[in-house]
């Protein structure tokens, strides 16, 4: 288990090394740097920027170097001091805006997973025992509809009804009273009470996957022999269901947060915007508006970083889970 | 007596056997196609979303930048099938006339019941030029020149009709989709096929990249990579610009398809046996892998593209896609952004309706193509 668990550790190095090389390939695509921008600010200002002072400014910042030496500077101040630059447009630390929006984006991202298997787990097991009965149908209607219709326009329809019924001009992760409170218990219990509409709204793309492979693998499972054995032997239809069928079907659905939590991420940023909810996405796409692209780009490398490592945890709750995967090789 | 009948029965049992065992492989498939009963109904409708996009000029009854201003913010013409008295007549609108509410600043329109104005077929409108050479004016429909205007679905805040903004807007939205997933699936075959071809270090690497394009979200990526477009490209370069980009991270997993789908195929009893009895690559590679292999395929760029679609509108949506001028679906939507302006003007969320039209097409097609794509499956 724990050298299934090492390799799995070892495999993610790579990943996060071409992901940083991504994030800093974005840093550079626009026209200029940090400093041009610098100076810019600066003689808009009114200070008239000596050649020598910039002369020493690229020193200072090492932009006078070859593109992979930079790259190797910028990788050792993160990994080594957290120093991820500075927001040109906040005039602040990256990490300090990181660490305001982070934690956020991980809560919303969390509760959506929750939400998805405790909402498609059940209607998945529903479906698969009612096969082609109106719930059969009702759930897969519903979840094409799921699948078809954009998170960011269910976000615009959920606001438009909050505006138009509840006279709400946004919805927002908190009351007014607590957005600049400190964190308390009244704070996360109003959170709780204003989270779930966002989550429901990404989690719907999400959900109906899940009831499809849900539904699917189950009705596999429940044409095998062991499950005849089972009844015949007069165990009552919720134990045998629950106790054999359902472990194994819900195998496939853990492993498949892989690629349920790309989505899951991609899903919060477009519905943040639209409902204006403080976590990253607001904050990537000002900074992209605004090419503060030290700042987008810490964004987009700390949203990959989390979504891999999130993966590699579902990996290895999936090998305590199932412990046929620990004899397996990795490669699938 | 019942004996000619039985064999009647019999008879018409063996020749659908017959049938079934001589039909051929594309026969087998539509026939399975044909059972997907949700399939067979989005075949048609994306037809003619697509015959929509490519008729644009002449579908929309009015050009996409044709203003009205007496008709700003309008919300979507009735249509009366009864005239003012109560008389059964053929469908047709009315003229409407108002203007700025003093005290709400809100638009409020009254019709004027006067004149009947009937909605006609291939009526003259605006001059335009199909495809940009062939000079026509006829429209399919609409309430002919000078008259009062028919705005199915609303106006907008410079009194464009939404309506035909949405059907020129398709021409965008619903070529993005198809044009990425051709470069994807061009960008996948190219690199899928080098990675199974040299193996080695170069196969693990593509595979590490394989792996990560996947699992990493696409949004931001795409965002980041769309904010690094030049500003003051022309339509036609973002388009292009879009659509490469959208390819460029969203290749991976056709191309992890069309690898396993290869490689398992290589590995099929029939293949070997094809071998074994003296069939040359080339026979076997277009007999035996390709109509099989291309099935899949099919399915799996039919489930690509809705991806796609929606990557582009979301982009155009926040800003960072196609821009004013350029008219797609994502861009309609920004006129939506504003909550107060989605509240009092609810019809500006009606492109959306195309796009969750189309994906859900896309997808119902792509659910009857897998399912026919294997036609020997149970």
């Amino acid at each position: 288990m724990l050298v299934y668990i090492l390799r799995r550790i070892l495999i993610l190095i790579p990943l996060v090394f071409i992901i940083s090389i991504i994030t800093f390939a974005i840093i550079q695509l626009p026209p200029g740097d940090y400093l041009t921008l610098y100076i810019m600010q600066l003689e808009s200002a009114g200070t008239t920027v000596a050649e020598e002072e910039i002369e020493q400014l690229k020193r200072l910042f090492g932009l006078d170097k070859p593109m992979h030496v930079q790259y190797m500077i910028w990788l050792r101040r993160i990994v080594v001091y957290r120093d991820f630059g500075v927001s040109f447009q906040y005039q602040r630390p990256v990490s300090e805006l990181l660490a305001e929006r982070v934690p956020l984006t991980i809560a919303v991202s969390v509760a959506t997973t929750v939400f998805i298997w405790v909402v498609a787990v059940p209607i998945g097991i529903l479906s698969a025992t009612h096969q082609y009965s109106w719930l059969d149908y009702f759930w897969t209607f519903v979840g094409f509809l799921g699948l078809s219709i954009p998170s960011f326009l269910l976000a615009l329809i959920a606001i438009w009804i909050a505006f138009k019924q509840f006279n709400m001009s946004a919805i927002g992760l908190f009351s007014p009273e607590y957005i600049d409170a400190a964190w308390s218990v009244g704070k996360v219990l109003d959170l709780l009470m204003h989270l779930w509409i966002p989550v429901i709204i990404i989690g719907m793309t999400g959900t109906a996957s899940i009831i499809r492979t849900m539904r699917g693998t189950l009705l596999d499972e429940l044409k095998r022999q062991y499950v005849v054995t089972a009844r015949s032997k007069g165990l009552t239809e919720v134990r045998l269901l629950m106790k054999y069928p359902v472990r194994t079907a819900i195998n496939p659905i853990i492993s498949t947060i892989g690629w349920l939590l790309p989505g899951i991420i991609s899903g919060e940023i477009l519905v943040s915007v639209v409902m204006n909810i403080p976590t990253t996405g607001p904050l990537l796409l000002t900074a992209l508006l605004n090419q503060d692209m030290y700042l987008a780009g810490s964004v987009v490398l700390i949203l990959s970083c989390l979504t891999v490592i999130g993966t590699l945890l579902s990996d290895i709750l999936l090998t305590w889970l199932d412990p046929r995967i620990r004899y397996e090789s990795l490669t699938p | 007596m019942t004996e000619p009948v039985a064999t009647a029965v019999q008879e018409a049992d063996v020749r659908a056997e017959e049938r079934y065992y001589f039909a051929s492989q594309t026969t087998l498939i539509w026939w399975r196609f044909r059972q997907h009963r949700l399939a067979t109904i989005a075949g048609p409708i994306l037809l003619i979303l697509y015959l929509f996009a490519m008729f644009c000029e002449f579908v929309a009854p009015y050009g996409p930048m044709e203003e009205y201003p007496d008709l700003l913010q309008a919300p979507p013409s009735r249509i009366h099938v009864r005239d003012a008295e109560g008389r059964w007549s053929r469908p047709h609108v009315y003229a409407r006339e108002g203007g700025r509410n003093r005290e709400t600043f809100l638009m409020e329109y009254q019709e004027i019941t006067d004149t009947r104005y009937p909605i006609l077929l291939f009526p003259k409108g605006s001059t335009y030029k199909l495809w940009g050479a062939l000079p026509m004016e006829r429209h399919l429909f609409g309430t002919g020149q000078g008259n009062p205007p028919v705005f199915l679905f609303g106006s907008d805040r410079f009194g464009q009709d939404v309506f035909s903004r949405v059907v020129y807007g398709s021409r965008i939205s619903l070529t993005i989709g198809l044009l990425g997933v051709l470069l994807s699936f061009v960008l996948g075959l190219a690199i899928g096929g080098v990675s199974g071809y040299l193996g080695g270090y170069v196969d693990e690497a593509i595979q590490r990249i394989i792996d990560l394009l996947i699992s990493i979200p696409h949004i931001p990526l795409w965002m980041a990579l769309a904010a690094a477009l030049p500003r003051d490209w022309t339509t036609i370069q973002t388009y292009f610009a879009i659509t490469l980009l959208l390819s460029i991270v969203g290749w991976a997993g056709l191309a992890r398809v069309v690898r396993s789908k290869l490689l398992a195929l290589r590995e099929e009893d029939f293949t070997v046996a094809a071998l074994v009895a003296g069939a040359s690559q080339w026979r076997i590679v277009s007999r035996h892998l390709l109509p099989l292999f291309l099935s899949y395929i099919v399915v799996s760029i039919t489930l690509a593209i809705p991806g796609m679609i929606l990557g582009e509108t979301a982009l155009s949506f926040i800003g960072l896609g196609l821009q004013p001028p350029a008219v797609s679906w994502g861009v309609l939507l920004q006129d939506a952004q504003q909550i107060v302006s989605v509240a009092h003007h609810p019809w500006l969320l009606l492109p959306g309706l195309f796009v969750v039209l189309t994906v859900l097409m896309f997808n119902f097609l792509g659910d009857g193509l897998r399912d026919a794509a294997d036609p020997y499956a149970q």
